[in-house]
């Protein structure tokens, strides 16, 4: 298990989290990443965080799920054993749309979801990196990795500091 | 008790009194919200709860007994016979999925309007989807008579030729509909909590508690990253339970409008059943939530103002349901339809008139009196209300159900239906069910969206 030495600042009023995220990038530093107990939308934005593509992936289940539908029924209905219920055609797509309908919101928000546990890789039993337990609570952690810049780590520290953190703190974690 | 429950009013006295925007009584910090909510989770339920789960308990168990006598004996234990082949099991069913979809509502429909009250009661909201989706899916489970087999509703390639189903069926479409319901609803749910579990997860005293958030938590550690994803994941779900809880009423109102029986024939019924179902839902998440408010102690979270916007809602789709009632009269005197023209005279002229009363009297006059913001903001006649609209969207049901199949076109089928001991008490136990499945809601996760509330916090704070 390789570890890596961070820098933590710990914040507890978001707008100060804000400026102090702008500021400390503005000097070049790399933020490895912000923790928050609630998602701070203007965060996004200050982190330079992009939009995630999890939509295509919604789209993709979606459109899988349309199509599976659909054949299907299509092929239970019409191709398998073609049955005569009450003189109504064997490809009666009307009568089929509600079911291809159901089966697309079902794989659209599977896929999401899954799409969401993968890539941001959430899964049981995995330990999570908890870089401060209060982060969950009522505290915003601003990390920075001491390998992404050439400045002594106290001098990170004190720039945190000044811009507004209650605290700072540098350690190693497991990465 | 006494003791938490002073720091909280001194937090209400302190904060004059907001009106309109705040949804929040008092000003909670961060994590004043963490401590509140997490309280029914750490410490012992109170008297309230337990006789509450023993009531619960115990009607499950009346529940459990008819179904074992129903199903080792089979349907003829019900009151069913040749015309009246659907009753009380199907008014159940539609009871109880009616009674679900005011989860979505608040959590995905109110999610996109960007609503900010749906925050505090949305978990709980979901979890009574969850538990009602269950409640309903029982039902038809039990109607089968062989409940064993019931996996035959689904397609599956099998020895019998293989024999598919008929994807053209309502009934069918009820299968993927409500299946599809329950397991988005499911995942929406389970999303949502995951920030949560982390947030118990550190701060769990034991270590048995800890190993289970942190199993259900997923990993989960408030990266910005994640969260932007979150947020995002969020919005489809959303997005996506939108057109699917319409179109999960709606499709059970089809599998009485595709049909040709007088009463139910009618082009009305998908829009009139999803307004009947909000309605009804939204009824039920008032009975529980002023319940819970009061025996969890969070009547600062679910505000009165909370109660004052659902009566709102309520009054809306009670209306749109009254309006659906004067329509379907409307059209059958005005279609000139001798037979449909019937059913509704025996609607109201019937051995089942009285069942017609109530529910038009709770369902179309009562939440009028909602007009009158006194009414909206007494506790007590909301409470009153909320029972009332239930008791009337059950009746809705079973008027629709049981007037329209037992007088329909051949007059040598008539016949009267009376429900047996039997169903009466799988009707306790459904509610058992229920009511044991969200008191175990309330003791074991949270039921306020910690994070979506301090990020409501959080707001206002900022806007200070």
């Amino acid at each position: 298990m390789t570890k890596r030495d961070i820098v933590v600042g710990r914040f507890h009023e978001e707008p100060t989290l804000i400026e102090a995220v702008r500021a400390i990038r503005a000097c070049g530093l790399r933020i490895a990443d912000v923790y928050s107990p609630y998602p701070v939308h203007r965060l996004d934005d200050a982190l330079g965080i992009e939009r995630s593509r999890l939509p295509l992936v919604t789209l993709a289940g979606g459109a899988c799920g349309l199509v599976a539908g659909l054949a299907l029924e299509l092929y239970t209905s019409v191709v398998d054993w073609p049955m005569n219920v009450g003189g109504k055609p064997d490809a009666s797509l009307l009568a089929f749309v509600p079911i291809a309908f159901e089966l697309t919101i079902l794989g659209a928000g599977l896929a999401t979801a899954a799409g969401l546990l993968l890539r941001s890789r959430l899964a049981p039993f995995r330990a999570a990196t908890v870089i401060d337990r209060a982060a969950t609570d009522d505290t915003f952690a601003v990390v920075v990795n001491c390998r992404d810049t050439a400045l002594d780590r106290r001098l990170v520290e004190q720039m945190m500091l000044n811009y507004g953190a209650a605290t700072v703190e540098s350690r190693a974690v497991l990465r | 008790m006494i003791a938490w429950r002073e720091p909280l009013l001194d937090r209400r006295r302190a904060a004059p009194a907001r009106r309109s925007t705040a949804w929040i009584d008092g000003q909670p910090t961060l994590k004043d919200v963490t401590d509140d909510v997490m309280r029914p989770l750490v410490t012992w339920p109170g008297a309230a709860w337990w006789w509450s789960f023993a009531a619960a308990a115990s009607a499950l168990a009346i529940g459990v007994a008819a179904v074992t006598y129903e199903i080792a004996t089979g349907i003829g234990t019900w009151g069913l016979n040749k015309t009246v082949g659907w009753a009380f099991d199907i008014t159940n069913f539609v009871f109880w999925v009616g009674i679900g979809h005011a989860g979505t509502l608040i959590s995905a429909i109110l999610l996109l309007l960007r609503q900010q009250w749906r925050t505090a009661i949305s978990r709980s909201a979901e979890a009574m989807t969850i538990f009602a989706v269950m409640c309903a899916a029982m039902f038809p489970l039990i109607h089968m008579g062989r409940p064993w087999l019931a996996f035959w509703v689904m397609p599956y390639p099998n020895s019998r030729g293989p024999l598919w189903v008929n994807f053209r069926s309502p009934l069918l479409w009820d299968v993927f509909a409500i299946n599809t319901y329950l397991t988005i609803s499911l995942v929406f749910w389970y999303v949502g909590m995951i920030p949560d579990f982390a947030t118990l997860r550190d701060r769990a005293t034991s270590p048995l508690r800890r190993a289970i958030y942190s199993i259900v938590s997923l990993g989960w550690n408030g990266s910005a990253q994640t969260w932007s994803r979150y947020e995002m994941a969020s919005t489809l779900l959303a997005g996506l339970a939108t057109p699917l809880v319409i179109s999960v009423h709606t499709i059970v109102s089809m599998d009485f409008a595709t049909s040709v029986l007088p009463g139910w024939h009618t082009t009305i019924f998908p829009p009139y059943f999803v307004a009947g179902a909000v309605f009804s839902g939204f009824a039920m998440v008032l009975t529980l939530l002023i319940i819970v408010r009061s025996v969890m102690q969070l009547e600062h979270y679910i505000t009165l103002r909370h109660l004052d916007a659902m009566a709102k809602i309520m009054l809306l789709t009670g209306s749109i349901v009254g309006l659906a009632y004067a329509t379907e009269f409307y059209s059958a005197w005005y279609g000139h339809n001798v037979y449909e023209r019937a059913v509704f005279a025996g609607r109201l002229t019937g051995p089942y008139a009285w069942g017609f009363f109530i529910m038009v009297g709770c369902n179309a006059c009562a939440p009028q009196l909602l007009w009158w913001s006194r009414i909206r903001q007494s506790v007590a006649a909301l409470f009153v209300l909320s029972i009332l609209v239930n008791v009337g969207m059950w009746f809705e049901r079973f008027i629709i159900i049981v007037t329209s199949l037992h007088h329909s076109f051949l007059p040598s089928t008539w016949t009267m239906y009376r429900p047996s001991v039997i169903e009466v008490a799988t009707l306790v136990g459904s509610f058992g069910l229920f009511f044991t499945c969200f008191l175990l809601f309330v003791r074991f996760l949270p039921m306020i969206a910690m994070w979506e509330v301090k990020a409501l916090a959080a707001r206002r704070e900022g806007a200070r």
